[in-house]
Order: C-alpha cells, then structure tokens, then sequence
C-alpha cells in the first residue's frame, strides 16, 4: 500500500500548493463538501462546466475582437459574463481570481475602446484560464489516480 | 407532527447559469429540501402557474387552478438575468394574489447596497452574496416554517380549494417533483 500513501501525499502537497499559488480557495472545500456517494462526480461535472463554459466565452470574445468594425458593447457583455461566471463560485473557488483581476482590466478597455488594450487583455485571461484549466485536471487526475488505487 | 415530517419543502430556484443552478440545487438537496431549478425567471412564472395573459389583468380561475398543483414554498432567484430580471420576478410575484405569500430570496454576485435594499423593500426575506453557502442555506428553514403556520392556521380555506379541485379536474394527480 506504500504506492498508495504516496499518492494521498502528493495530492495534499500539490492541493496545498494551489492554494498557496491562489488557484484554489477554501471556496473550493465547501465545493468538495458537497459530494458524497450519492453525488460522486460533482466536483468533475462542476469544473468540466466552467471550462465549457468558459472556453465559449474565449471563443466568442475572440470572434468580437476579429470583426472589422469591433462592437464594443458586445464585448463588455461577454467581458461582464466571464467576470460573472468567474466570480460567483469561481472567484473563490476555482482560483479564478486571478482570471477576475484580468476582467477587471479587459472592462476597462472595453469603455475606452483599446483595441489594443483588450486584445493584450484577452491573451491575458486565455492565459489564465489554460494555467488554471491545467492545475484543474492534474488535482483531479491525482484524485482519479488514488481512486483507482483502491484510495 | 407526522404530517409536518412527511411534506419536505419544495425549492424553486431560478438562475440563468447553469452551474449555479447544479450549486444551488446540491445546496438545498443538502439541506433535505426538494428542488426544482429553472433557467429564467419566465420559466420560474409559467412554473408557478402565472401565464403571460395574466401577468396584467387579475388571476382567471384557470391560472389559479395550475397553482393549485404546483407546491412551492420557497423561490430563489438569482438578481442578474437576461430578460426579466430577478428583481422583476420579484415584483411579479409579490402583485399576484395567489403567490405573494411564497417567501422570495435573492442572489446576486455584486454586493451593491441599493440594489439589496431595493430588494428587501420590494418583500425579499433575503438577499444571499454569491457564492451562497451551506450556513446561508441554514437561514431559509425558519422562513418556511413560518409560512407553514401561516398555511395551517388558513386551512379552512384550503380545505374548500381542495374541493373544488376535485369538481373540476378528479383525475388531475398533484404535481409533485421528487428529489
């Protein structure tokens, strides 16, 4: 069972380190807590769905950015949904607070219409989200892993 | 007392994202309440038996009657949502007849003061800051228990609805939704 403990352990080290990098917060045990055995998969189906989610979002916000004549409006809009869906749960929980941070500014440019500004925006929090989307699917591999080792 | 334990209180929640309808929903089923999630706050109205028509004019019979079946002792919605606002369903709850009674609570991401005041002024219970959580979840039990009351001390009345129920529609079987 040697193999076994040590995955547990490296699943605390590396939980622990996504806390301390703030990608996850304490928000994120609360999200924890509500699975059991009659709701295995909640925490998979939550994340699965955020980044659905959000990976539309991307796409749409880069399709905005692309026109020849650029709708603002339509913009802040998805900005405003990204920084919604990012900071009821996400904001705390799936450490997108980083992503929030980027919202904030990607906003910002939107009202003054830098089309530079939110394309540099834009690759910010494509950035982020693939960081965050990777840190994501490690935990929850590990999780896999040690389920599957009889954990 | 058997009865109190039997009826479990139904949750309807209405919130346009997805994910914050799966939270919710896990939320309430925590907390042994049956749930029901919708995605807007015009599918929470249809839900509720309030139809388009009757949204401006008083109540017909007929959406009285729909009310009738369906069981909701709780609506929480979410504030921002595209179309009618949860605020509006709010509103619209609170004029109708037949549903003002329904304590109503509000969720929203943004902490911005007038707006919770707006809220609570409009007859909210309570406005919960997204993300809601488990304590505040806690605080809805007393709300329902206290609409309970309110129901068991009309219950003459509710009495002579369920005779009528059984006039105009006997083979209607009361919409229940299971957990």
């Amino acid at each position: 069972m040697d193999g076994l403990v040590q995955l547990q352990k490296n699943l605390v080290d590396y939980t622990a380190s996504l806390f301390h990098e703030g990608f996850l917060d304490e928000q994120f045990n609360q999200l924890q807590q509500l699975q059991d055995e009659s709701n295995p998969d909640f925490v998979v189906e939550v994340v699965t769905l955020f980044f659905e989610d959000a990976e539309r979002l991307l796409n749409e916000l880069s399709k905005t950015l692309g026109q020849p004549s650029i709708d603002f409006k339509k913009l802040d809009a998805h900005v405003h949904q990204l920084k919604g869906s990012s900071s009821s749960y996400w904001k705390c929980s799936i450490g997108a607070q980083r992503v929030h941070r980027v919202c904030i500014s990607f906003r910002n440019s939107c009202e003054e219409q830098n089309v530079e500004g939110c394309l540099k925006n834009l690759q910010q929090v494509t950035h982020e989200y693939s960081l965050v989307k990777n840190k994501l699917e490690t935990l929850l591999r590990m999780e896999q892993q040690i389920l599957a080792a009889g954990g | 007392m058997a009865m109190a334990l039997e009826t479990r209180f139904h949750v309807l929640a209405v919130d346009d994202s997805l994910i914050d309808r799966m939270l919710i929903e896990r939320l309430l089923k925590t907390s042994s309440f049956n749930v029901t999630t919708v995605d807007s706050a015009t599918k929470a109205l249809k839900f509720l038996g309030l139809v388009e028509d009757e949204f401006r004019t008083f109540e017909s019979s007929v959406a009285s009657q729909i009310h009738q079946d369906v069981d909701v002792n709780l609506i929480i919605t979410d504030y921002c949502m595209p179309g009618m606002t949860g605020y509006d369903l709010l509103r619209k709850i609170k004029e109708s007849k037949s549903l003002k009674n329904i304590p109503v609570v509000i969720m929203s991401s943004e902490n911005v003061p007038s707006r919770i005041n707006r809220c609570l002024d409009e007859g909210a219970e309570e406005f919960f800051l997204k993300p809601v959580q488990q304590a505040d979840v806690n605080k809805l039990k007393p709300h329902l228990m206290k609409s309970r009351t309110k129901e068991e001390n009309e219950q003459p009345l509710n009495n002579k609805r369920k005779d009528m129920e059984e006039i105009y529609s006997p083979n209607k079987t009361r919409l229940r939704c299971s957990s």
